[in-house]
């Protein structure tokens, strides 16, 4: 069951990605599920890569602008009159 | 990108030459568009060079925005070709075009099947594990990159991604698949060696 060079194992992972955008087709979904409910290995690789993408979401990933850089962005385009403190 | 402040903004009045309106544009957008910067060159100072030319070709351009895409998208599309066209200059390898035709899946099949998805979040972004995952974002070759911060990270759909690069859907969903394979085989790698030697089957 876990053996990864299995056939079925590559087939279904070209559609992991749409799989986890929910966009993929109900045949194919059906499909992969009934896999992943057998298939150790896929399972992992399906758990793992949904984990990838939200620790990239998390908002520690997403620092602002530091002030700096805004302010001679704002002077760089010439709207130094509305560099105001930034909303919150 | 957070889509909200957007619906605030008045096409309008941009178009008009307001230029409050246009700070305020500056001052929504200009977090995302620094971060992909920094993502996309790996430094502050490319990063910036890569916001302020986004912004001054929208100032030059608004007048010329049809509205075809949502101004996030548009903006995007800018920035992707400033980060693009920097990168190119500093390594001219690089060609966002190469994936075309390359679709097989060798070089996505998975080689590491360690389950570290239920490790805590601490661990997984301790100092050391945001690193780890800056680093793989890093390696990426571009191509697979710019779709992977702009879907993954921004949160554009996969349209609005394709309408932004010039991609197809298609090449989207496949340069996609092949980036968070690649990610994760390099996040599994690392993480593999913090799990405690119970949890591997």
């Amino acid at each position: 069951m876990t053996n990864h060079t299995h056939t079925k194992c590559e087939e279904l992972l070209g559609s992991l990605s749409a799989y986890i955008d929910g966009d993929l087709n109900p045949e194919l979904c059906q499909e992969l599920e009934k896999h992943l409910a057998e298939c150790d290995n896929c399972r992992i690789v399906l758990n793992t890569t949904k984990r990838t993408i939200d620790l990239v979401q998390t908002p520690l990933e997403k620092p602002d602008l530091p002030e700096d850089v805004r302010e001679r962005l704002f002077h760089r385009l010439n709207l130094d009159n509305y560099l105001t403190p930034k909303p919150k | 990108m957070d889509r909200q402040p957007s619906n605030e903004i008045s096409l309008e009045a941009l178009i008009a030459g307001d230029r409050a309106e246009f700070a305020r544009l500056v001052d929504t957008y200009s977090s995302p568009i620094y971060r992909l910067g920094l993502r996309m060159l790996g430094n502050p100072q490319d990063a910036e060079d890569v916001l302020q030319n986004t912004f001054l070709n929208a100032l030059t351009h608004i007048q010329n925005f049809e509205g075809r895409s949502s101004l996030a998208t548009w903006l995007y599309r800018i920035a992707a070709n400033e980060a693009l066209m920097l990168l190119r200059k500093k390594k001219p390898e690089v060609n966002i075009e190469e994936m075309e035709g390359e679709e097989d899946a060798e070089d996505v099949r998975p080689t590491q099947f360690v389950d570290w998805s239920a490790l805590p979040e601490e661990e997984l972004l301790s100092g050391e594990g945001k690193k780890a995952l800056d680093a793989a974002v890093q390696q990426l070759p571009e191509s697979l990159r710019i779709v992977f911060l702009l879907r993954d990270v921004e949160g554009l759909s996969i349209k609005e991604t394709a309408d932004a690069l010039n991609l197809t859907e298609t090449n989207v969903k496949t340069r996609l698949l092949r980036a968070r394979m690649a990610l994760r085989e390099h996040l599994s790698a690392y993480y593999s060696e913090r799990l405690p030697a119970r949890s591997e089957k």
